[in-house]
């Protein structure tokens, strides 16, 4: 078990290393001389020959790389050109708001979705499978900044539950706070329902059809005590990776969302630093929100043997 | 025929429906549309739906109908290249790492899993923010983002033919190795990739809208279903068909993706060919 | 009162679907045991599952009643059934890998019956269930309380699911083929340990399989079972001996059996392939920061193969038969020794020497291109033949398949078009058309019916006769090696134990490994030669 942990933690060194060789490789993309890039058009001189001195840019490339991940890895992500404030705290502050809404859309989502998928499976053909996979379906098909704003026309403006702008999520109470993510909660909630149903949904089949079911069966276990204590286990393990793949991959991908709500978040400041090119932001995000989806992505791996103890041999 | 309509069940039947629905308009765009998509008309101004505009005007006056057509185009066109692109990309590169196996396999799956440690629409983002926002940035960035997956798909499938005994019995016949990827390997991996490209389809339509949607994607005032509703946005009570409309359209234009992905999946399976 | 009794039983695929299972009547005595018996596509394991109401939808029971100690137990709901499940009638399956569940610990699922049926505490369950693994014979019982199904082999985990069916003493046992996955030694012992266990209980038990052979052995009273039609039923020894049925006659004629294969020349003959001292090691898992652990599977092997003859090479799973066998072809690199073939240094890649060794595989479903015609898989070996015309390789496809006994007809058919029988006689017309000096043959018969394997064997004797290739024959199947080889290897872990003629082998064995490999094998298989002569 200790060594297949190990292993696994092994595999993502050399995915981070390749993650950050990436970002740091980005900004040297940008065409021209990077700490002016990086700067923007309204730089001074004296501040552009601050950042060379501390990028390092008269030094080989390699030794830049390597000052910039000792910065990166004690927290330094440089400072922000639109409002000159250290990268670091900004990120952490808006990751905590992202994070929230996306932690609790999947949250709810799998508790949901992960019976649902099963109750499918189990009746499967007949109108209650055929009505779960069409919902689940059409859940899928539809664009989350779409539903986004169908979701605001009708409880924000149309009924006015919640406030239409977001901004609460970072420095509102409580309350406040629980009041402007309940809406992209409710978005991310539904629309990632559709791929967990679906894979629960199709795990559990494939399951159903094992001989340990029917060995189970003919043991007199009654259905709910072959479903729960037999199949659950077995076929939770893909859409566990399938939820670790999904937290991840909306945390890329919530920029929309909170475009939206406007919901003051990690994916945002991204957009907003790419539209001012704001490099130094741009590049903490997306070194933040890569990371993030590694470690995610570790921890269900790590969680793996528990479905299935297999793999830890 | 029939035979395989009632394989592909009604489910499949819509999908290849909303697909063909998507292509015509896309195709036949310019001979549907009844207005230039990008002529102004400042007296329609965020008109609701009537017999000169029948799905309205936006807020310069355009006819909705017409930036929809148009609109499937710039998605057809861009999720066609952009689905291209990374097959192309990616299934070179998941042959030459399932061919040649080793360390030329082993550097190509570290940095593909690297590529895949992005979230595809975070890289799409990475890219553009470097290169600026364009159409063809945006086909780039996404289909480098989604080659990644192709590469996968293409080298497990070529590693797991490898082991099945017709190849294995195409090696003892004496064809060259070449021959025999060319011959028994190459055709057997058309199946999981079709349902995957189909997949993609879908994939790019969506993060297409959604860059488009963020700014980042085709620029106005050419039409996409993604730019037309961040345009409308300020407009959502005085004239919510502006944004239903477009957001219908991107639903339909998924679920008949995915529909067919099901379907093509179901009908290629080989556990289904009984 | 008879125990089960089964009366008209139809087993239908939906409500207008064919019928799997018609018109079947049968009675079983307490304690008794019998025997269902047939191939695939028979409806015996039908039959079987619809005692317990497992059939698998869309089959459905459409008519007839299962009396089951005076109940009815097709008239009875889910719920009255789950209490005949298990607790009065047990089921064993066949498939041991997965028939276990993978995500929970032997001792849990064993002790589900217990408490479910008998209310037991859980320590009560543990002692009774320490108590069985003890009985089985399982080293170490405490510790397989806590592992898992992966832990163990094939035919352990059978032995454990017999040992938790049996724990609930139930009055019927259902044996669904519980031995048809396993090694022939193995098989052995668990038919032996499910015999024992089922008298000491007074269990009835009803067998499901396809091997008349083995049933001969074990069991009082058989039905015959032929596309879901029973055909005959009686004693065993009398049906063996005078099958009324035309089918059970031919089910009868394929059990092995050393006529069947004619006399064998046992005069040695000029070697065409000479293997000494053959090593294949498997790259092992990697540990992590460690070097890779190499599994040795062919260990110092020496064989011999003369023209025109046939080696069996008998060994259990894991073996390094096959690997042999894969090894001469080239698409197993050995790791040390030396292969030669016509007296040359064999070098698998050599043209001439590719159009010379050939392969059957054991999987027909596998080794045919399923993207291609029956006419492109036989025909593709002959275009590296650069001198023959499109015509000349059309007229030798149809020379070839004529004489594997396709007809011209099956020529634009597709693989899933064909039966598994079909495709293997495809197989072999691919690896015959070219005229190889030498054919591995591995595995060629075990995944078909008794019926077709002895088709294929004697297709493949008769192809030898006429051609005259050598062919290295390997086989887990002491019946079908006993049928065509002339010399017969018999291989344990890895090193050949023991090589002979095949009347040496088979009569007069010398190792040890053979004689238990034999016994094994002779009991199920040989008992009904002996009741005739």
């Amino acid at each position: 078990m200790i060594r297949f942990m190990l292993g696994r933690l092994a595999l993502a060194i050399p995915t981070l290393f390749i993650v950050t060789l990436a970002v740091f490789a980005m900004v040297r993309a940008i065409p021209g001389d990077p700490a002016s890039a990086m700067l923007g058009d309204l730089a001074t001189p004296e501040m552009v020959a601050r950042l060379k001195a501390s990028m390092g840019i008269d030094k080989p490339l390699p030794v830049q790389y390597v000052i910039w991940l000792g910065d990166v890895v004690s927290g330094d992500f440089g400072r922000s050109i639109g409002n000159d404030e250290p990268v670091g705290p900004l990120i952490w502050e808006r990751f905590k708001v992202s994070a929230s809404i996306v932690l609790l859309a999947v949250a709810l989502a799998s508790m949901v979705a992960v019976p649902a998928g099963m109750i499918a499976a189990w009746r499967q053909g007949t109108a209650t499978d055929l009505g779960l996979i069409g919902v689940a379906t059409l859940l899928l098909s539809i664009p989350s900044f779409w539903l986004g704003l169908m979701i605001l026309l009708v409880f924000g403006l149309g009924l006015g539950w919640f406030p239409i702008l977001g901004s609460q999520a970072l420095s509102g109470s409580w309350r406040e706070w629980a009041a402007a993510i309940a809406m992209p909660v409710l978005t991310l909630f539904l629309v990632e329902m559709g791929s967990i149903v679906r894979m629960s949904r199709a795990a559990t089949i494939d399951v159903l059809r094992q001989e340990y079911i029917t060995h189970a069966r003919a043991k007199g276990l009654s259905e709910s005590a072959v479903m729960w204590r037999h199949a659950f286990r077995n076929a939770f393990a893909p859409t566990w990776t399938l939820i670790g793949l999904i937290l991840g991959a909306l945390l890329g991908g919530i920029a929309v969302v909170e475009t939206v709500f406007t919901i003051p978040g990690l994916g945002r400041l991204l957009v907003e630093g790419i539209y001012t090119r704001d490099y130094p932001v741009v590049q903490g995000c997306i070194l933040m929100i890569a990371f993030v989806y590694v470690v995610v992505n570790l921890i269900v791996d790590m969680a793996y043997p528990f479905f299935d103890p297999k793999v830890a041999r | 025929m029939k035979a395989v309509l009632r394989r592909i069940g009604p489910s499949g039947v819509l999908g290849g429906f909303l697909a063909t629905v998507l292509i015509v308009f896309a195709v036949l765009g310019p001979w549907l549309a009844p207005y230039d998509p990008v002529a102004l008309d400042l007296r329609a101004r965020l008109g609701a739906p009537s017999a000169a505009h029948l799905l309205g005007a936006d807020e310069f006056g355009r006819d909705i109908l017409s930036r929809l057509i148009f609109g499937a185009r710039v998605s057809i066109t861009v999720a066609t290249t952009t689905v291209a692109l990374a097959m192309v990309i990616g299934v070179a590169l998941g042959l030459t790492a399932g061919y040649l196996r080793g360390w030329t396999d082993r550097v190509i799956m570290i940095l593909n899993d690297s590529a895949l440690a992005f979230p595809g629409l975070l890289l799409a983002l990475g890219i553009m923010a470097v290169v600026g926002a364009s159409t063809t940035a945006m086909v780039i960035a996404l289909g480098i983002a989604f080659a990644p997956a192709v590469v996968r798909v293409t080298r497990s499938s070529v590693l797991s033919l490898r082991e099945r005994e017709f190849v294995e019995a195409s090696r003892v016949m004496g064809n060259a190795e070449r021959t025999t990827m060319i011959r028994h390997v190459l055709p057997n991996c058309v199946g999981p990739l079709t349902v995957l490209a189909t997949a993609m389809f879908g994939w790019v339509i969506l993060a297409e809208s959604a860059l488009s949607f963020l700014g980042l994607g085709v620029p106005p005032p050419a039409p996409s279903w993604g730019n037309m509703l961040a345009a409308a946005r300020p407009y959502i009570q005085e004239a919510p068909w502006l944004i239903i409309l477009p957001g219908l359209c991107i639903s339909a234009a998924l679920l008949g993706a995915n529909l067919l992905g099901d379907a093509l999946r179901d009908l290629l399976d080989p556990r289904m060919q009984s | 009162m008879s125990l089960l009794s089964l009366e008209n039983l139809h087993i239908q695929v939906g409500h207008d679907g064919a019928e799997v299972v018609q018109d079947l009547s049968f009675t079983l005595e307490p304690g008794r045991m019998m025997a269902l018996v047939g191939e695939s596509g028979s409806g015996k394991t039908m039959a079987a599952r619809s005692i317990l109401g497992l059939l698998p939808p869309p089959m459905r029971l459409a008519k007839g009643a299962i009396r089951f100690d005076g109940v009815d137990l097709a008239g009875l709901g889910p719920k009255a059934l789950t209490k005949y499940r298990g607790a009065r009638i047990g089921m064993v399956f066949q498939e041991p890998m997965t028939s276990l569940n993978p995500a929970m610990p032997i001792g849990r699922q064993m002790e589900e019956g217990l408490r479910l049926h008998l209310g037991l505490s859980r320590v009560e369950c543990r002692k009774r269930i320490l108590k069985m693994l003890e009985r089985i014979r399982i080293a170490d019982p405490e510790h397989c309380l806590a592992a898992y199904p992966h832990e163990f082999s094939g035919g352990m985990r059978q032995r454990i699911m017999l040992a938790s069916v049996m724990l609930l003493k139930p009055q019927l046992l259902i044996a669904d083929e519980p031995t048809t996955a396993l090694d022939t030694l193995v098989q052995h012992d668990v038919m032996n340990l499910m015999t024992e266990l089922a008298a000491e209980n007074g269990t009835a038990v009803l067998l499901i399989s396809h091997d008349l052979g083995m049933v001969s052995h074990y069991i009082e009273d058989v039905v015959v079972l032929q596309h879901g039609i029973p055909v005959e039923r009686g004693r065993t020894t009398e049906v063996l001996t005078q099958p009324s049925h035309a089918y059970t006659q031919r089910l009868v004629d394929a059990l092995p059996r050393r006529s069947a294969g004619g006399l064998r020349n046992a005069e040695p003959k000029p070697a065409l392939v000479e293997l000494q001292g053959i090593t294949v090691d498997y790259p092992g898992h990697a540990l992590l920061f460690g070097r890779r652990v190499a599994k040795r599977a062919v260990d110092g092997v020496d064989l011999v193969v003369g023209q025109g003859e046939t080696l069996g090479l008998v060994g259990a799973s894991g073996s390094g038969k096959t690997t042999i066998g894969r090894a001469i072809v080239g698409l197993e690199p050995i790791s040390g020794g030396t292969m030669r073939f016509k007296g040359q240094p064999l070098v698998p890649d050599d043209p001439d020497t590719r159009r010379d060794l050939q392969i059957i595989f054991q999987d027909p479903y596998s080794s045919l291109d399923p993207r291609q015609r029956v006419e492109a898989i036989v025909g593709e070996p002959l275009k590296l033949d650069t001198g023959l015309t499109r015509k000349d390789r059309r007229e030798r496809v149809r020379e070839v398949c004529d004489e594997v006994g396709l007809p011209a007809g099956f020529l634009t058919r597709f693989p899933h078009q064909l039966s598994g029988g079909q495709r293997q006689r495809v197989a072999i017309a691919r690896a015959i058309v070219r005229r190889p000096a030498f054919v591995v043959a591995d595995e060629p018969v075990s995944a078909l019916d008794m019926t077709v394997q002895k088709q294929i064997l004697e297709l493949i004797r008769q192809l030898q006769m006429r051609h005259g290739f050598g062919c290295l024959f390997v086989s887990h199947d002491l019946g079908a090696v006993e049928q065509v080889a002339d010399r017969v290897a018999v291989i344990e872990t890895g090193k050949i134990v023991e090589t002979g003629t095949r009347d040496d082998i088979f009569d007069r064995p010398q190792a040890e490994y053979t004689r238990r490999l034999l016994n094994a094998a002779m009991l199920l298989g040989r008992s009904y030669n002996a009741a005739v002569s």
